[in-house]
């Protein structure tokens, strides 16, 4: 990760390069400091938060396909952010902050009520209804959006994208922190919740608490990824699944790889989108959702 | 079960309701020159009658095969191929589109686009000799996303007066029917309504199971594969015709199944052609004359079919 970070630093349309830091060349020095390291910081805390959430969300519904893009998290924060941007656009981030949260958070519930009815617990199924779910939250998006004509404003800012992310406008992202600590606190109860509610409650776990800090700590990550760079999909779904395919199941132990994967993962399709249309750049929403949909189309297809 | 003269008497008063919305429609309001009044209308019932049956059977059968009522086939991604082509179109010719490619090659583009996805699925499924259907829907909608994010992005890049364009083939709309497509795409649909009602029978054994079926007889999976196939058709020809309406079968055949309780499949074709005909015509007559043409019909029909969805869901004890 170190070492896609630091590419990162350097990779972009000015050219730097180590002589110049340690020259203290300073129009560049301000370049780093305002654009790249926190577009850098972003790229890694959007990766690990994204990728984390994932896993979170697989435990709660115990099953591998669930993720904030199969079970319309995204759709449901994208939601809140364009409520937000009509009606009351003055207010302040705290505001849009709190409503792209509160949104995620009560699609997350509502999703977990409707995969607890389903009996037919196909691991393909959840999905399904998920994406169905989210298909809804955003056709209702859109129908907003077209009262309002703003159809292609609101697809530009929702695709998600770090290249607008400078210094003093990214730093909500660093909300997902704490939602991260959490997570790898509580790692080896999610664990066992995954394992099922009979089963945790036998092992003495208050199942209930648990998965509200679990629902919390998801639609906060969430949104505030969706809030500072736009929905990034596919992430929260192909990471936990390469790893937990490498690295097994026990939470405590495979957290910080999924993290570290996730983050790696997010910063080379940055990279990636940088590079090959120099000096333009590609969305990373796109890079992303190519190279995600690929990865998970093989893993779907040449499995056993 | 119901016994069978509720259901013909359902089925009378669906069919009843059918003539009296599409009455209203039709002439309510006609203003003087009634002769072109009745034209523009009766293309647009003709083209909801078409439309509807095609959502109706498709729906019908792919909740059969699938053996669940909360899935539509346009969630295998179809709407996505259509919507991605409509892009590129706009984003290479910008605002020259109606002149470069007239409606007759788009409509023949957008069908033959999205039939040759369809294939593209069922080879890359069958040819590893998987038969898993969920495996089939998934892979479906993975590669719909993958088309949304490339076709938002191109949407970025195209010029806000051209967007218009494409934003009118986002959304469903019954008022800009080209004429020309009308009669072709009816004979097509004429043609395989008819085989597929011929099939109806077998769809009544697929519905008892894929080991009960292959018992009485039925080659499950090729008879499964040729249904996909007649799908595929059908909800390609009448999305090129008007455009995605994404929830509308689930909508409807949801609400037929709560009012004819049968599992003859001819029978409940039949009733939820009449009900999304019902639908489609109130929806536009709404439309027309409440709103003003202010919104496009698909999203009313989006909204009211998601907000039914999620009730169902959580109104059932289990899926």
């Amino acid at each position: 990760m170190l070492l896609t970070a630091t590419l990162s630093l350097f990779v972009g349309v000015a050219d730097i390069s180590m002589a110049d830091i340690i020259g203290r060349d300073m129009d560049k020095l301000a370049l780093i400091t305002i654009s790249r390291i926190p577009r850098t910081a972003a790229l890694i805390l959007a990766g690990v938060g994204m990728s984390i959430s994932g896993v979170i969300m697989q435990q709660m519904t115990q099953n591998k396909f669930v993720a904030p893009t199969t079970a319309g998290t995204l759709e449901a924060a994208k939601m809140g952010l364009l409520i937000f941007l009509i009606f009351i656009p003055t207010a302040g981030t705290a505001v849009k902050m709190l409503l792209a949260f509160l949104f995620t958070f009560m699609a997350s519930l509502l999703f977990l009520a409707i995969v607890r009815k389903i009996r037919f617990r196909n691991v393909v199924f959840v999905p399904l209804v998920g994406l169905m779910f989210g298909g809804i939250i955003g056709s209702v998006t859109t129908l907003i959006a077209v009262r309002m004509n703003i159809v292609q404003d609101s697809n530009a800012w929702m695709m998600g994208d770090f290249s607008g992310i400078l210094q003093g406008r990214y730093e909500l992202i660093y909300l997902s922190l704490p939602a991260i600590a959490v997570t790898y606190l509580y790692a080896n109860k999610f664990t066992v919740i995954g394992m099922g509610e009979e089963f945790s409650r036998n092992l003495g776990l208050n199942y209930r608490t648990i998965m509200n800090i679990g629902l919390f700590c998801v639609s906060l990550t969430v949104s505030a990824v969706v809030i500072t760079a736009g929905a990034i999909p596919f992430l929260g779904l192909i990471v936990p699944n390469v790893a937990s395919l490498l690295f097994g199941d026990n939470l405590k132990r495979t957290l910080p790889y999924v993290a570290l994967s996730g983050a790696i993962f997010l910063l080379l399709c940055d990279i990636a989108g940088r590079v090959v249309i120099y000096p333009y750049e590609i969305p990373i929403g796109v890079s992303v959702s190519i190279i995600g949909a690929v990865i998970f189309l093989v893993m779907l297809l040449w499995k056993k | 079960m119901e016994k069978v003269g509720t259901i013909r008497r359902n089925l009378w008063v669906a069919a009843v309701l059918l003539l009296i919305t599409a009455s209203l429609f039709l002439f309510l309001n006609m203003g003087n020159n009634w002769a072109f009044a009745l034209r523009l209308r009766g293309v647009k019932v003709a083209a909801i009658l078409i439309v509807s049956c095609c959502v109706a059977y498709s729906s019908v059968a792919f909740q059969t095969i699938t053996n669940n009522r909360i899935l539509t086939p346009s969630i295998m991604g179809f709407e996505s191929v259509y919507l991605l082509l409509q892009t590129i179109i706009v984003y290479m010719y910008g605002d020259t589109t109606f002149r470069v490619l007239s409606s007759i090659d788009n409509f023949l583009l957008s069908v033959a686009s999205m039939i040759g996805f369809a294939f593209l699925i069922y080879l890359l499924i069958y040819r590893k000799g998987k038969n898993n259907l969920y495996l089939l829907l998934l892979v479906g909608i993975i590669l719909g996303t993958l088309f949304n994010s490339l076709s938002s992005f191109m949407q970025l890049l195209i010029d806000p007066n051209d967007y218009f364009i494409v934003q009118g083939k986002m959304f469903a709309s019954f008022n800009r029917i080209n004429r020309d497509l009308l009669w072709p795409s009816t004979i097509v649909m004429s043609v395989i309504l008819i085989a597929g009602f011929r099939m109806t029978r077998t769809l009544d054994v697929l519905a008892l199971g894929r080991e009960q079926a292959i018992n009485l007889g039925v080659s499950y999976n090729r008879m499964v594969q040729l249904f996909l196939v007649i799908i595929a058709i059908m909800v390609s020809v009448s999305t090129a015709l008007v455009g995605p309406i994404t929830f509308l079968g689930l909508l409807v055949t949801n609400l037929t199944y709560e009012l004819f309780r049968t599992y003859r499949h001819s029978v409940i074709i039949a009733a939820c052609s009449l009900v999304t005909a019902v639908t489609l015509l109130g929806g536009q007559f709404v439309m027309e004359r409440l709103f003003n043409l202010s919104i496009p019909v698909s999203a009313i029909i989006n909204l009211v079919g998601g907000v039914y969805f999620i009730y169902l869901l959580l109104r059932v004890k289990k899926l």
